[in-house]
């Protein structure tokens, strides 16, 4: 690091130096880009990595904001119309209607019920791993959550379209397609994310807590309901949060299970639609420029606002759990 | 003595949830493996699929699924690795090493749906690529940087103080120790983070929709020339991969035979993907010990 530098600010202020000793410190300035182990061509690759990083996160939030807005913008439609209007028929050429209402709506009852069906699960799983038997815990249940993470969302969705929509329709639910199955899916999807972070939270509550609450002569539920669950909070909200904002954006999975059909569904068994099922479902076949197609690049926006005010709600919890 | 109760009734319940999770897994798993195993063949694996017929395989999916991942890790590596090192051993605490945190976070955190809209917006339709390998590359670089970052930041974090203290110690510049010292240290760590990242671009599918395309050109295999339309290098034609083939066959196609296609996929998708778990784990603790010398 000092060698180099001395190289490069050197020149001017050392006049009485021989003309072969100037070329070769230049040819030494010219090297410090081109040689092998050179400090600053590492540091310069290192910076461009960071850089490329702000520049995908700003450009993709840019572009796609500008492109959402195009429907607003260019072809008059109201966004509080589009918001919560329920006529969504923007593929009708003489009165196309853009309300975008069901899919909200289906997106978000995806959401909250897939997240209402795994917490419970997740969090048990969680309490187990870290309070009741730590061995096997880490020697049985990690593998299981990794395998469970790793499994594709497609896969997902072909197992909820061979297996849990058959018996659905099998027990007197209609066709099967629908919010149910849907959530069943997608809770099953997400069950592995919350359990792990919410994990290794429990695992990073301090032995001291627990030893106190013990020495008090407290049983495990006591001192689990008491003294572990409110202080690791926070965390294993974060943990749900980020369940629920993978659950929001999924899209394959869902698409193959809810049926598409965009009206707000009068049971559980009705088919539904989310945003990102009808995105899927249309985006190829609309021409680029027409409304039909900037409506669908505003649910896309919908999308991308939503997964930023989960950022957001992470965030906060997260500066919550550093100030316990 | 209530309390008593109650602390045993809660024990059984959260053990029911444990023993529930891997009851889910081992269900999931068998079921996929049983549903598909048995279509799987030599003739499903190296026949092309077929769009009218019984009987069509999953060869171009196959390797398209393949070609991706290797030209999205090609981009991939070296850009997380540069991102996790910079986090890791330039970044000075102030604000711009704040935004490109939160950016990381954002990019962490976007569905891969918005991801894909994205690459279609930008490198499909803007750079004229076209539904392609490269569109879908690029767009699954996005969705897995992140990832990379993460693991190289953990990884370099997790090396002991003293081996760089001691670098410096020596009069070794910054650059010279992370290449030498840091990195190989460091190394079994993030080897094991981008083995698993590779099962989850192996997997995905919603990002590639609109990038990489529904369709796939008949491969030539005899014509190994990147420019030819249908050599299978062409970075330029649009690939339909695995999991997107899982997709569409359940979705828009019109064969016959597409739950036993769609179920022999799935079983051989999922088999690569805990193929990459399983050695990336496997083969992260052999370094692990070979590096401490300990085997």
């Amino acid at each position: 690091m000092t060698l180099n530098k001395g190289s490069l600010f050197s020149m001017s202020d050392e006049p009485a130096v021989s003309t072969q000793d100037r070329l070769r410190k230049r040819r030494q300035n010219i090297n410090v880009l081109f040689r092998r182990d050179s400090e600053l061509r590492g540091k310069l690759a290192i910076y461009f990595g960071a850089i490329l990083i702000i520049l995908a996160t700003v450009s993709l939030t840019l572009f796609l904001v500008w492109q959402g807005l195009r429907l607003f913008l260019f072809d008059g439609v109201n966004p509080l119309h589009f918001i919560f209007s329920n006529d969504w028929n923007p593929g009708d050429s003489a009165h196309p209607t853009y309300g975008a209402f069901p899919m909200i709506f289906g997106s978000f009852a995806i959401t909250f019920l897939s997240a209402l069906i795994a917490t419970p699960i997740s969090i048990g799983t969680a309490l187990f791993m870290s309070e009741i038997s730590r061995k096997w815990g880490n020697k049985a249940l990690r593998p299981v959550i990794e395998i469970l993470v790793g499994i594709p969302s497609v896969v997902y969705g072909l197992i909820g379209l061979t297996l849990i929509i058959p018996f659905i329709a099998h027990h007197g639910g209609g066709i099967g397609y629908g919010l149910l199955p849907g959530m069943i899916v997608v809770g099953l999807m997400i069950m592995p994310t919350i359990t792990s972070i919410a994990a290794d939270a429990l695992q990073s509550i301090p032995q001291e807590l627990k030893s106190a609450s013990y020495a008090l002569g407290a049983t495990r539920w006591q001192t689990i309901y008491k003294v572990i669950i409110p202080a690791a909070l926070p965390s294993l909200l974060t943990a749900v949060v980020l369940g629920m904002a993978r659950a929001f954006g999924e899209a394959l999975a869902v698409q193959m299970v809810i049926g598409n059909v965009t009206d707000i569904p009068h049971s559980m068994v009705n088919p539904a639609a989310t945003l990102t099922t009808i995105i899927t479902l249309h985006m190829g076949n609309t021409t680029s420029g027409s409304a039909f197609n900037h409506a669908l690049w505003s649910l896309g926006l919908i999308l991308l606002i939503m997964s930023y005010i989960f950022i957001l709600i992470i965030r906060y919890l997260s500066r919550r759990s550093k100030v316990l | 003595m209530k309390s008593q109760i109650t602390n045993r009734m809660a024990t059984v319940l959260i053990s029911v949830c444990a023993g529930l999770m891997a009851l889910i897994m081992i269900a999931l798993v068998g079921y996929i493996f049983y549903q598909g195993l048995g279509h799987v063949t030599w003739h499903f694996l190296t026949t092309v699929a077929s769009t009218f017929q019984v009987g069509g395989g999953i060869k171009d999916q196959l390797w398209n699924s393949f070609y991706l991942l290797i030209v999205t890790m090609i981009f991939t590596t070296p850009l997380g690795i540069a991102g996790g090192i910079y986090l890791s051993e330039y970044a000075k605490p102030n604000r711009v090493t704040g935004f490109i945190r939160s950016c990381v976070e954002v990019l962490a955190s976007l569905p891969s749906i918005v991801v894909g809209l994205f690459g279609m917006l930008v490198f499909v339709n803007t750079f004229h690529w076209g539904y392609s390998i490269l569109s879908g590359a690029v767009a699954l670089t996005i969705f897995n940087l992140p990832v990379i970052v993460r693991v190289t930041e953990d990884a370099l974090r997790s090396v002991p103080v003293a081996l760089k203290e001691a670098s410096f110690g020596l009069g070794v510049g910054q650059w010279y120790t992370i290449k030498n010292v840091l990195l190989p240290a460091a190394f079994p760590g993030i080897l094991t983070g981008i083995i698993l990242s590779a099962g989850r671009v192996f997997g995905e599918s919603a990002a590639l929709l609109f990038t990489a395309g529904l369709t796939s050109p008949d491969l030539d295999f005899k014509n190994w020339s990147p420019f030819a339309f249908d050599s299978p290098l062409n970075p330029l034609r649009s690939a339909e991969t695995l999991s997107v083939h899982i997709y569409s066959v359940n979705t828009v196609a019109i064969v016959k035979d597409a739950p036993q296609v769609a179920a022999a996929s799935a079983a051989v998708l999922a088999l690569f993907v805990l193929i990459f778990n399983l050695s990336a784990r496997g083969l992260g603790a052999w370094i692990q010990k070979r590096m401490s010398g300990k085997s």
